[in-house]
């Protein structure tokens, strides 16, 4: 039995670690054992606790301190007055923005009060790298009950009931993909965990396997068990070093314990699984693609059906969530599990939050939650006070949804009636200085340069539609472009073999439906509402507010700005080279842009 | 390493009961030590000791010990406070690493508080 008093969680997702957390994890070891404290204290290395924005973070258990933004130079302080004299130190809390007192708790910090832990039910609470720490949480008892006392009938009834969706983007049924391929009699069948994970800022898969490998391992156990698969394939890329790590690491682990292998718990239940790491194309994540990349062929996708199958034999693909989901509803059952959520969307979500949001980071939360609890209530709202304009939701094909459906649930329907996609879970947040059409050249810049090529209508057609908006945000747009990209989008959409093209025009034809007006105010007045196309636009400085202090003439590269010390400045459009450096340093906000 | 077998689970989840407990903040017992400087000086490191022998000796899964900050009685340190569930704190004062033995026998596993090293009696006498 371990005989510590006290556990130090610290988050070692990939976001903590890029701010120092290996060094203050040392840095803590070292100074507790200065101490003498060693028997006393332990250091545990986690996943991603989801908090990303004040990172790095510790949690201090049993009490369940949460510190945040720790330096390794706030170690010794902080080791000598918590952990020695037992006095939590308030300077490393939380602080909400516009408040005063620190919130010591974990648990009274809004960011996490609303969530609900499925797929990240073990977050902060293990070492991703200990099985038995996993086995203490309840782990693997889900695959011995399916093993020991259910028929693979069974499990995929159970799942079906459940409720559960694919998480990876189309939503598809889990239990009945499974019943497809379980019906089939061709042997081998194959399992493959989608964790490909393509999508510009979205790290929810990978945190899942980065905090809880084995959570997706036991996952993809029982559904091979389920389909009668003996062979898995974890789906990912090389840039997911941690991911990968961990995930070589349990299950090297588990076959240890016998837990993958042959004859699984004393069964007659024999499998495996490899990890595959593809060079990181966003076209793989698709599954015909992924398939063609296992088998060592150009990754590229092909008209369905026939199904998509791994060396022609019967193969489920689901994604990381997905399989996340499966040991928690075999455990807790399909009718625990389907009380959670909206009539169509069951269970919970795993949302990236990133953008103009306070609270970036990793949540999980109940299907049917609004957006505006999303954005206000767990992501604290928008910085410095500025309005908010749209939430992107679906990653880079997704959609935008305006400030006027704030009160939309997330639920599959509901966000695709919306223009938009519950894709993967990524949420970027947009405030009043982000143009739209710029938002949308964004993106399409993003699709064209991962179009695999095979389409001729998803090759050239994004192609022609990044040209028409990036004129548009140029001042080069012409009356009839808008009519053009709805009418081009719709064939683009209509023609492609894949998801990538079928879904590619999804933030053009979002943004003009919902803010034609930026598209308009771009074309007629060739002015940029937001301030943010650079053609567009121009500073000028405010004489009644600059009071000469010549901070923006330090800053500007291209010595445009010009005046007097102490007397107000002016900007020299001829050399403005409109970096906007200028405009960001100065504090009195006297650099207007027009 | 030999294979598992489904009971294995359940022995391995019993090993593991007071890590998750602990990480879980939950516990039947809660035994705040208090620390602090004044703490340390009147010998608290010695009253964590004990209280950590004995869990490990008796192998108990269940309560967790807590640093604290002065509680403002210096004079009277070592000085802890015993949380049961359901039940009011209680305070021990001028503790000795036999007294917390003591304590921990009797309250913290049977339930039964020690009158005589309670900070209230000590207040009434
Ligand atoms: C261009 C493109 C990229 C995709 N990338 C991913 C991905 O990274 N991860 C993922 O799970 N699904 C991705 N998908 C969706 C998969 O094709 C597939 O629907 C999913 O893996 C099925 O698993 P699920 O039913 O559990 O969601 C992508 C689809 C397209 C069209």
């Amino acid at each position: 039995m371990e005989r510590y008093r006290t556990h130090v969680m610290i988050c070692t997702g990939t976001n903590c670690i890029s701010n120092k957390a290996w060094e203050i994890k040392e840095a803590l070891e070292a100074e507790i054992a200065k101490r003498g404290l060693e028997d006393e204290i332990l250091v545990v290395p986690t996943g991603c606790d989801g908090f990303c924005a004040v990172g790095p973070i510790i949690i201090v258990q049993p009490e369940g301190i949460f510190y945040q933004s720790v330096k390794v130079s706030d170690i010794s302080h902080l080791v000598e007055e918590h952990f020695l004299k037992g006095r939590p130190v308030k300077s490393l809390m939380y602080v909400p923005p516009g408040e005063k007192e620190p919130i010591p708790k974990m648990k009274d910090i809004a960011f996490f009060q609303d969530q609900r832990l499925i797929a990240l039910r073990s977050r902060g609470m293990i070492n991703p790298e200990r099985i038995e720490e996993y086995i203490g949480r309840d782990g693997y008892k889900a695959l011995a009950k399916v093993l020991t006392s259910m028929t693979p009938e069974e499990v995929i009834e159970e799942v079906k009931a459940s409720g559960l969706r694919g998480r990876g983007g189309a939503g598809f049924p889990t239990g009945l993909k499974w019943e497809s391929r379980k019906r089939a009699k061709d042997y081998p069948k194959y399992v493959i965990c989608n964790a490909d994970e393509g999508d510009p800022g979205a790290f929810m898969d990978r945190s899942i396997i980065e905090a809880d490998p084995h959570l997706v391992i036991e996952g993809m156990a029982i559904g091979a068990y389920a389909i009668g698969a003996s062979y898995g394939y974890v789906y990912t890329r090389v840039e997911y070093p941690l991911a990968i790590k961990r995930m070589e690491w349990a299950i090297q682990q588990a076959r240890e314990h016998g837990l993958l292998g042959e004859n699984i718990f004393g069964t007659e239940f024999n499998f495996d699984i490899e990890i595959f790491k593809g060079a990181g194309a966003f076209v793989c994540g698709e599954t015909t693609s992924l398939v063609t990349s296992i088998e060592g062929r150009a990754p590229e996708p092909r008209q369905r059906p026939p199904r998509t199958e791994l060396w022609n034999k019967p193969t489920v693909i689901n994604n990381v969530e997905t399989w996340a989901n499966v040991p928690v509803i075999i455990l807790e059952g399909a009718k625990w599990y389907s009380q959670i959520g909206t009539e169509t969307s069951k269970g919970t979500k795993v949302f990236s939050l990133a953008g103009k949001i306070n609270n970036a980071g990793l949540v999980e939360v109940p299907m049917g939650i609004t957006l505006r609890e999303m954005v206000y209530k767990i992501g604290g709202g928008i910085p410095n006070g500025k309005r908010f304009k749209a939430v992107q939701t679906g990653g880079p094909s997704g959609g935008c949804i305006p400030e006027s459906l704030l009160d939309l649930p997330v639920d599959y329907e509901r966000l695709t009636e919306a223009g938009a996609m519950m894709g993967s879970g990524g949420m970027v947040v947009m405030d009043e200085d982000t143009c739209m059409v710029d938002v949308a050249r964004y993106f399409l810049e993003f699709l064209n340069s991962e179009s695999c090529g095979k389409c001729s209508s998803c090759r050239e057609g994004i192609n022609a539609m990044l040209e028409v908006v990036t004129n548009i945000c140029q001042g080069k747009g012409r009356e009839g472009d808008i009519e053009f990209l709805e009418e081009l989008g719709a064939a683009v959409i209509d023609a492609s073999l894949c998801g990538l093209g079928q879904s590619a025009p999804n933030p053009v034809l979002s943004t003009i439906r919902y803010f034609r007006d930026e598209y308009e105010a771009h074309i007629r007045k060739r002015r940029c509402p937001a301030g943010v196309c650079r053609e567009l636009i121009q500073y000028s400085i405010n004489p009644e507010i600059c009071t000469g202090c010549l901070l923006c003439v330090k800053i500007c590269p291209n010595e445009a700005i010009v005046g007097e010390k102490k007397k107000p400045q002016t900007i020299n459009l001829d050399k403005c080279i409109k970096c906007g450096a200028c405009y960001e340093t100065c504090k009195l906000k006297a650099v207007v842009i027009t | 390493m030999p294979k598992i077998r489904p009971e294995d689970l359940d022995r391995i989840s019993e090993e593991m009961r007071r890590t998750i407990l602990l990480r879980q903040g939950a516990g039947r017992v809660r035994v705040i030590v208090h620390m602090d400087t004044c703490g340390i000086a009147a010998g608290g490191r010695s009253i964590m000791k004990a209280l950590m022998e004995e869990i490990e000796e008796r192998q108990i899964k269940d309560v967790l010990l807590i640093t604290s900050g002065c509680a403002g009685l210096c004079n009277r340190e070592p000085m802890v406070t015993v949380e049961l569930e359901d039940e009011p704190p209680v305070k021990y004062v001028d503790l000795t690493p036999e007294k917390i033995k003591r304590i921990f026998k009797e309250h913290v596993i049977n339930g039964q508080v020690v009158i005589e090293y309670t900070l209230a009696i000590e207040a009434k006498g």
